[in-house]
């Protein structure tokens, strides 16, 4: 289990290869990125955190993670600072026996992270700047999780 | 004393990341009260606190929360992560 928050640009494939490569374990990876999506006028997008916190609710949920789903590994990389439209802003990478396992994990960490982990956009754009406003889905798709 | 840390609007709102405050509040919420009885800024930031969420020594937390022993208290909006 890994956990990574860093403002500098990352490379998704290398990163993939590097988590899939030498597994004997695991049958299943499953990988997914965020990428800074212009729907337009954006011209950069800029991630602030809190550090300490940051990466402690990160490995809290990583962790959790790994616990309820049969995980071989998880890998989450979040990047913070400035970032144009286009760049990989972050990633989640599960492996696990069987597949059912690694999609469930990768969904729960992305549905977790989005608003649990303390990190807030603000999107520079020809018209201005703006603070991105969570969505009630997001908090909405914890739910599913704590159902039981 | 404690350290109050400010992210994202609220941040710029009040016009600093981070300050020292000696209070004698017993909940989160009465620290917000003697913050916004400081000056308008404060009291323009802490308007809805629906809007805010507050951590306790980096765990997430609730504003009727007990600060005895705590060292950081952070207010910030929802997260937006991912």
């Amino acid at each position: 289990m890994a956990v990574r928050v860093q403002a500098a640009p990352f490379d998704f494939g290398t990163e993939c290869g590097a988590f899939a490569a030498g597994r004997t374990d695991a049958g299943a990876v499953v990988t997914f990125a965020g990428i800074v999506r212009d729907d337009g006028g954006l011209a950069r997008l800029e991630l602030e955190h809190y550090p300490g916190m940051t990466e402690r609710a990160l490995e809290r949920i990583a962790a959790e993670a790994t616990q309820r789903w049969a995980l071989k590994d998880c890998l989450v990389i979040h990047r913070h600072g400035p970032m144009r439209p286009g760049e990989t802003i972050m990633m989640v990478a599960t492996a696990a026996p069987h597949r059912a396992d690694a999609f469930a994990a990768a969904e729960f960490l992305m549905d977790y992270l989005k608003s649990r982990a303390p990190f807030w956009k603000k999107e520079f754009g020809t018209d201005g700047a703006a603070w991105v406003a969570a969505k009630d889905e997001d908090e909405a798709a914890l739910d599913r999780w704590t159902g039981d | 004393m404690i350290d109050v840390l400010y992210f994202a609007w609220v941040r710029e709102r009040i016009g600093l990341p981070k300050e020292r405050v000696e209070t004698s509040a017993a909940t989160v919420a009465e620290l917000v009260e003697d913050l916004k009885a400081r000056e308008e800024r404060y009291a323009v930031a802490f308007a809805d606190l629906s809007a805010l969420r507050v951590a306790l020594d980096q765990e997430l937390a609730e504003f009727d929360a007990p600060l005895a022993g705590v060292r950081e208290v952070a207010f910030f909006p929802p997260m937006t992560g991912g």
